[in-house]
């Protein structure tokens, strides 16, 4: 009996968890991993705020938002001290998870076909997918790029929505802000925070 | 034909910016990403300006007007932007030529035909479904001046029509004349009883205002989601509007293509 109580433990600690948050270091069995998970979450029966929680974890394990924060402030990060740069990080991941869950939960339901992968270079993986249209919503090319250094653990860098990349657009914004206050890249943090609270 | 010479002298002169600014570009093929993806202010303070007046017009008069249309069933919005973009193809087909895309302007032509006839005034998309000419996109004068080497000029935004560059309100101008639904309906006039009503000016403008207003039905939500996740959305519209327009000037549907890796690796070098 404390034998299999144990062997439980076990099984519930260490093995499942690590099941459940493995990805697939293919990038197009990645992708359509994340898509499926995706899907579970975003029946109509679920609350929003549930659907954001979810999504949220998803997007931790899956997402390089160091690397994506890095690229949307560009240039600029050459201008933060060490502690500027940790603040910056930090906002960074609250304001990528509060826009992230906010472009997906409003999609109920969405099929999403995974359609192929194009190897760019030894560093990225463009997975190609399809949102389907519905009554109301054209069909949609969604283009993932899969960050390959690490082959054993693909992360997601962009989205590229019908040719159109989002991480492009968000940094062409913050460089408009920080722009617009004479290069003072706090500036950006004050709409950051202002953003996240509201 | 005083209208006419308006459009003519303003096309010239506009032109004659265009080279300007265009430089000694014409001959150099285009560049991925970010480059072209992106363009100076020709005067921020004004565009943002317009811009706001653009979006409370949104708000007020064309959100809800692509709301009500959104009511419309199903079918009948789906054949309407059918028919509009069957018009459309038109222009596409003129630019289609000025690139020297032949397989493209045939390809476009024949779905002209087909969905015109066999698809009942282009209601119906037979071409693609049974005839497998599938639509190969839009393409205008601005993308061509682009296609032939022109670099994009100086950001602006227009009152109503929105957000346009240099290279692309010269494409504006040149559309008219290349356009045939403006010749026919601006160029066929009744005399006496003698000529069309149906083809009179107004018509261009419902043609016109319909697509609008179908590409805007079509939209609501990733607009609104734009807006929602946007700390400057002026910045992110200037962003997505030439993103899109040098991608449709490379004529690629390939991300590897259009997408510029550079600006990628400098934060792999920090």
């Amino acid at each position: 009996m404390k034998k299999n109580f144990f062997i439980i433990i076990f099984f519930v600690f260490f093995i499942f968890p690590n099941n459940s948050s493995a990805y697939s270091n293919d990038p197009k069995q990645f992708i359509t991993e994340i898509v499926n998970e995706a899907k579970k979450i975003l029946v109509k029966t679920n609350s929003k705020e549930f659907k954001t929680k979810k999504l949220s974890k998803i997007a931790m394990k899956t997402v390089d938002i160091i690397g994506v924060a890095k690229y949307t402030l560009g240039h600029h990060r050459k201008k933060l001290n060490d502690d500027q740069t940790q603040e910056y990080f930090a906002l960074f991941e609250k304001y990528f998870l509060k826009v992230f869950a906010e472009r997906l939960t409003d999609y109920s339901e969405p099929k999403i076909e995974v359609l192929s992968a194009e190897v760019a270079n030894p560093k990225y993986t463009i997975v190609k997918s399809l949102l389907l249209a519905t009554d109301k919503k054209p069909e949609v090319k969604i283009d993932w790029r899969v960050y390959t250094k690490n082959p054993d653990k693909p992360l997601i860098r962009d989205l590229i929505i019908e040719g159109l990349s989002l991480a492009r657009a968000e940094r062409e914004q913050f460089d408009s802000i920080i722009k617009s206050n004479n290069g003072d890249v706090t500036k950006l943090f004050v709409s950051l925070k202002e953003f996240i609270n509201k | 034909m005083l209208r006419k010479f308006v459009y003519i002298t303003a096309f010239a002169f506009l032109l004659q910016i265009g080279s300007a600014i265009a430089g000694s570009t014409g001959s150099e093929s285009l560049k991925k990403g970010s480059s072209q993806s992106s363009a100076p202010e020709c005067f921020e303070g004004v565009s943002r300006a317009v811009f706001s007046i653009n979006h409370a017009l949104d708000k007020v008069i064309f959100e809800p007007v692509a709301k009500g249309y959104r009511a419309i069933p199903h079918p009948i919005r789906k054949g309407t932007g059918n028919a509009v973009d069957n018009l459309r193809s038109l222009l596409t087909f003129s630019n289609n030529i000025l690139q020297g895309n032949f397989s493209g302007a045939a390809n476009t032509a024949g779905r002209f035909v087909i969905n015109t006839t066999v698809g009942i005034l282009g209601i119906f998309d037979p071409a693609d479904n049974f005839f497998g000419l599938e639509d190969q996109g839009k393409e205008d004068f601005g993308q061509t001046i682009g296609y032939w080497g022109a670099s994009s000029g100086c950001y602006f935004v227009l009152p109503i029509l929105g957000p346009t560059t240099i290279r692309d309100s010269i494409g504006l101008v040149g559309n008219v004349f290349l356009d045939p639904v403006y010749q026919i309906t601006h160029n066929t006039e009744v005399n006496a009883g003698i000529g069309n009503q149906s083809y009179s000016e107004h018509n261009y403008y419902y043609y016109r205002g319909t697509g609008a207003v179908d590409f805007r039905a079509k939209n609501i939500e990733s607009f609104d989601t734009l807006e929602e996740t946007s700390i400057d959305l002026y910045a992110s519209v200037k962003s997505l509007y030439l993103q899109n327009r040098n991608k449709k000037i490379m004529n690629s549907q390939s991300s590897i293509e259009t997408q510029d890796d550079s600006d990628w690796e400098e934060i792999d070098t920090n």
